[in-house]
């Protein structure tokens, strides 16, 4: 079954989950009932504007009834069902269940990445309860004072005879410690406080970007169709719990809406049907930079191509994993080779051999291109931001 | 002649009124603070009993018992150690590495002493 498939059945779902009537419904949006019910029964396809007026009729945000959402909501049930032993018969029909019962799909994948989110969370803070060394130092301070503190005033609290000179050194020693004590005691706090610390405890961001982007395949319908906005989808997602991970992507899909806006889909496929996918041609003939041509060509619905774009704030995230394959074997030293030296020279396309097969695999190759980032500030040095595309067995 | 105990402690204060609780008893006290000549110091003059610190500079307390314990002379010497590091698997650590006894801080006065005279007398 396609993936889009059951999108008429998740707008009956939500019609009735808000009690509105199909004739009321099919009205409002200005087609006919009739059509409405083809729709919803998965006979007609929908989309574009007609899609955005019933999302917006039902208040429900767009992915959440298109392919991406979807996309993301079968990752994650799927997830659920292996991490809780579903039985294989019912896990295979979890598309269906996504389909049929979408707002307790939605509650059961966002109670899922909550857990997720709250079990990292745990993990980290008991790594560092075992392990921080600014804790264990803390807490040494402050028991390695106490113990003399409460040592040296046992002594002076004693019944026996204490010479004055000693009975002078055990105040000032006194007097020390609990000045120690008092600073780390504070110290400690400032360590435990959630407020100060919250930002660190968070679950991997790149994680959750990664995560994001192979849900998608690196391809974002609605920015390619027009309609949906990069915000619309970073509040839609279930995988993205972090600040740091949303900020990220809306970076990332900010650049894909800059990539369309240069080179739409329709345009792009229309260049390659005249002069081939070869991306230095490609680029000539869009009149657009290579490193746009290569993301371009990610997002394309091919199965074999890896993408993977580096930052200096961010490093290095794989934008496209395309076969699990490609993602675990691209990432070699000659691939972070190729982009040193496309960054140490913008512009200039580096192509090379990821890999060169065996074992029943195809070889990898790449191309890698360097351009500026978009100007943030003045009198700043411009960032370079790295594009590299993998494909396997066809040398570019 | 009273016992000599050599107590190895970086904490000042500590080693202060540790060495004044056990002059007061007639003890013969020897401080170190440095981690890394600590079993050199064992060597020059043996002690009857070593209380030893758990994190120390130079070395760690847990190093210095294991050589020590590595050594025939001393594999009966009482050692005494005390340790800001309370969990359930420093003690154990201690334990395998051959501690006569583990205290964790902060420790009373009447604790110590009473653990140093019944390490002393049962080495005896």
């Amino acid at each position: 079954m396609a993936e889009d498939a059951l999108i008429g059945t998740r707008i009956r779902e939500r019609r009735q989950i808000v009690g509105l009537r199909q004739a009321e419904l099919a009205r409002r949006v200005g087609i006919s009932a009739s059509y409405l019910n083809l729709i919803e029964h998965n006979r007609r396809g929908i989309g574009g504007k007609l899609l955005i007026n019933i999302a917006g009729v039902l208040e429900v945000d767009v992915p959440a009834l298109r392919q991406g959402a979807e996309a993301e909501l079968l990752a994650t049930l799927s997830e659920v069902a292996e991490r809780i032993a579903v039985p294989s018969e019912d896990a295979s029909r979890v598309q269906e269940f996504a389909g049929r019962f979408p707002a307790w799909a939605d509650a059961l994948a966002r109670t899922h990445r909550r857990a997720v989110q709250l079990e990292r969370q745990v993990e980290t803070l008991n790594d560092r309860l075992s392990h921080d060394p600014e804790l264990a130092a803390s807490v040494h301070e402050v028991l390695s004072t106490a113990a003399s503190i409460r040592s040296t005033a046992a002594i002076l609290a004693s019944d026996g005879e204490i010479d004055s000179h000693w009975r002078e050194r055990f105040h000032r020693n006194i007097d020390a410690d609990s000045l120690r004590l008092s600073d780390s005691s504070k110290a400690l706090v400032r360590f435990l406080d959630p407020e100060t610390k919250a930002p660190d405890l968070l679950a991997a961001p790149q994680e959750e970007v990664e995560a994001f982007l192979a849900a998608h395949s690196y391809r974002f319908e609605p920015l390619e169709d027009g309609s949906g906005t990069p915000e619309e989808m970073i509040a839609g997602s279930f995988l993205l719990i972090s600040d740091a991970a949303r900020d990220r992507v809306r970076g990332l899909l900010a650049e894909v809406a800059r990539d369309i806006a240069r080179v739409p889909g329709a345009a792009l496929e229309a260049a390659i049907g005249t002069c081939g996918a070869a991306p230095i041609a490609l680029a000539a003939a869009l009149d657009v930079d290579v490193p746009t041509v290569l993301r371009r060509l990610a997002a394309r619905p091919e199965t074999k191509l890896g993408l993977v774009l580096t930052d200096t704030t961010h490093g290095m995230t794989v934008a496209r994993a395309g076969l699990a394959q490609i993602r675990r074997r691209a990432l070699t030293g000659t691939a972070l080779a190729m982009i040193c030296r496309a960054q140490g020279a913008p512009g200039q396309v580096v192509t090379g051999c990821l890999s060169e097969g065996g074992g029943g695999s195809g070889p990898l190759y790449a191309m890698a291109c360097a351009a500026p980032a978009p100007v943030a500030a003045p009198d700043q040095p411009p960032e370079r931001h790295v594009s590299l595309l993998i494909r396997a067995d066809v040398p570019f | 002649m009273g016992k000599h105990v050599l107590l190895v402690e970086d904490e000042a204060n500590i080693t202060e009124a540790i060495r004044f609780l056990l002059s007061r008893e007639g003890w013969e006290v020897d401080t170190h603070t440095d981690g890394a000549t600590a079993v050199d110091k064992v060597r020059e003059r043996v002690p009857d009993l070593v209380v030893l610190d758990y994190m120390l500079p130079g070395k760690s307390g847990l190093d210095i018992l294991r050589e020590l314990r590595a050594e025939p002379d001393y594999a009966r010497l009482p050692i005494l150690m005390l340790t800001a590091r309370g969990q359930k698997r420093d003690r154990e650590e201690a334990e395998r590495a051959g501690v006569s006894r583990f205290m964790t801080k902060p420790f009373s006065n009447l604790e110590v002493m009473t653990a140093v005279r019944d390490l002393v007398e049962l080495a005896r």
